[in-house]
């Protein structure tokens, strides 16, 4: 249908571009600035000369990031914790949402009211920890895996995906071949659920990726730590330079420049796993975000 | 075939269910029977532990061997020095986040859904939801790195404006605006999905008839947009204000530093100070359950109160 547009919508129109441009360089400018920023100089940025490109472009705090031993260690026990989690977060999830979208599953609202009631009542922070405390998982992958295995939002967001796409008849047909249900759902099920494994696989990945609440509270060792909680030290535990004078800054000298230089950089390096991520994640995420809205 | 009144053909077709259950559903029990006992263990087992907030609770004597205390620890949160300005912090926090990012997030979907040109809507979606995908930690590292008094690009360019640099980070008096205005900024695209699904939901008939009346974008934008929307925004709503009291823990930890306590205390990061670093188990348990019961009252009330209003509601 052709719009006629009056001079009044024009104007809003017009008015709604314009913001949506000055927003979409709101979105974009801080991110830009911090690539931009993670190859130029210290002196460059200090002085105010990037602001659109790089200036005097340097991979000295690239560099300093490579031989950060931090940095690898935190890599590859994210990296673990990423896989092993979201392994056991998919497993957990899939296999609990199929009964539950089965209308002949007679367990089917007690199980519901079961996982609902931990969504709007916890224990809460200390309880928890004392239970975990006494399950002798503290300091493990264990504490980095379980605790959070069971995610009732997309339990019932991929529930709610199999009740749209399976039909009952498939399954009626199923049971008529003398096939068990388990056969069903790892033959039929699975392979038709494609969509919504991506993007419940994408969901958990980056969500272990950039947890940090879990380590903080339930693993000591450094050697266990996982990449967040580097960063936490190297981007923001620095608070005594904020308040320090230029003399100070003058008498730390080169040091100090360059390790708060390397920020930028760092910002960068603990964001490749999702920036990798981001275009697969974009074409399922919207899907993902629309099947939950549908309302369990 | 049904033959309602007789008893023991309802206790016959009882049998029946369970023994169709056991013999030919048993696998779907075996399917949901991890789900189950990982929150047996990680949510329930933490319900029931909670009762330590009514006792005095020593590592040595386990939870069911420490002694009753009652509401002693409530009471003493309650009249504690700190109890006003932790749950100011909290209130202000949860409150002006709603007010910035509940209206926001609406206008900035409206805006994206009345875009024609198909690039333009796709790239301004995109863009806007990539924040969201930053973790806490990275978030609050930008923050600290465009706001440093010295080397922060903001002050920097304050400064070749020929203005004072502004210590942004260590005042309590800008610590709740960074807070809110960063976490829009992270959150607003993923936000606007929702409401983006629920506009692309309205029929275009209504548009047409509108636009056949002669209504011009503002008034089909507030009296069809608006209301095509509104049971998603009041689902919104309820589900916020039963959070009022739970902001987060990760991000608020992260940007507090002795200077701005003033504003960045609440209670999540008290649960966390007291218990987990000072010890105090049953004390810390008690405010986090203090927390939890009042959201409950409050997510409960909003859902009543919507639902007469509006007859849009949770349950």
């Amino acid at each position: 249908m052709k719009i006629h547009e009056t001079h009044e919508d024009r104007i809003v129109n017009t008015i709604f571009y314009i913001l949506l441009a000055v927003l979409t360089l709101i979105f974009t400018y801080p991110l830009w600035f911090i690539i931009i920023a993670s190859v130029s100089s210290p002196d460059a940025i200090w002085g105010g000369n990037v602001v659109l490109l790089p200036s005097h472009i340097t991979l000295l705090g690239y560099k300093k990031i490579f031989v950060e031993s931090r940095i690898w260690i935190g890599y590859r026990n994210s990296l673990i914790y990423m896989v092993v989690g979201t392994l056991v977060n998919l497993a957990v999830t899939v296999a609990a949402a199929y009964p539950l979208s089965r209308r002949d599953f007679k367990a089917r609202n007690f199980c519901m009211a079961y996982f609902v009631i931990t969504m709007f009542f916890s224990g809460g922070m200390i309880p928890t920890y004392l239970i975990i405390q006494k399950l002798g998982i503290i300091d493990t992958l264990w504490v980095m895996v379980l605790p959070g295995a069971v995610n009732v939002t997309n339990i019932i967001i991929t529930r709610t995906f199999f009740q749209n796409t399976i039909p009952t008849e498939l399954h009626e047909a199923g049971m008529l071949d003398g096939c068990t249900n388990f056969r069903f759902f790892l033959r039929v099920v699975l392979p038709l659920s494609s969509a919504i494994i991506a993007v419940m696989t994408l969901f958990f990945a980056v969500g272990h990726w950039n947890s940090y609440f879990n380590a903080l509270l339930y693993l000591n060792s450094r050697d266990r730590m996982p990449l967040q909680m580097f960063l936490r030290e190297i981007l923001t535990k620095s608070q005594i330079s904020n308040s320090m004078s230029t003399a100070d800054m003058i008498v730390m000298g080169e040091q100090y420049k360059l390790s708060e230089t390397i920020k930028y950089g760092v910002i960068i390096v603990a964001c490749l796993p999702v920036m990798i991520m981001f275009p697969f994640i974009q074409k399922h995420f919207v899907k993902g975000v629309m099947i939950g809205s549908l309302k369990g | 075939m049904i033959k309602i009144g007789k008893s023991n053909d309802i206790s016959h077709r009882f049998a029946k269910v369970i023994k169709n259950e056991a013999t030919r559903n048993y696998d779907l029990y075996l399917m949901i029977l991890p789900a189950l006992i990982l929150l047996g263990i990680f949510a329930y087992a933490p319900m029931y532990g909670v009762q330590i907030a009514f006792k005095d609770f020593m590592p040595a004597n386990g939870i069911l061997g420490s002694e009753w205390v009652g509401l002693e620890h409530f009471l003493r949160f309650f009249s504690s020095f700190n109890f006003v300005r932790i749950m100011r912090n909290t209130i202000v926090l949860s409150l002006y986040s709603l007010i910035v990012n509940f209206p926001l997030t609406i206008v900035f979907a409206i805006m994206i859904n009345e875009v024609r040109a198909k690039w333009f809507k796709k790239t301004i979606q995109m863009v806007s939801y990539a924040p969201y995908f930053i973790s806490t930690v990275v978030l609050v590292g930008m923050i600290q790195v465009f706001f440093h008094q010295r080397t922060g690009l903001v002050n920097i360019l304050l400064m070749k404006l020929g203005f004072e640099p502004a210590t942004y980070l260590t005042s309590a008096t800008a610590f709740p605006h960074l807070y809110i205005w960063s976490g829009l900024w992270q959150g607003i695209g993923y936000s606007a999905v929702i409401y983006i699904a629920a506009l692309s939901g309205i029929d275009p008939q209504l548009h047409e008839a509108a636009i056949i009346d002669g209504a011009g974008k503002l008034h089909r934008i507030w009296y069809v947009d608006l209301p095509g929307i509104m049971p998603t925004a009041t689902i919104m709503l309820i589900l916020n204000m039963g959070h009022i009291l739970n902001v987060g823990f990760e991000k608020v930890y992260l940007m507090q530093n002795p200077l701005n306590l003033e504003t960045s205390q609440i209670i999540s990061t008290h649960v966390y100070e007291v218990g987990i670093q000072g010890m105090e188990y049953s004390f810390s348990a008690a405010i986090g359950l203090f927390q939890s019961i009042a959201n409950l009252i409050l997510l409960i009330g909003v859902n009543t109160l919507c639902k007469k209003l509006s007859e849009t509601s949770l349950f």
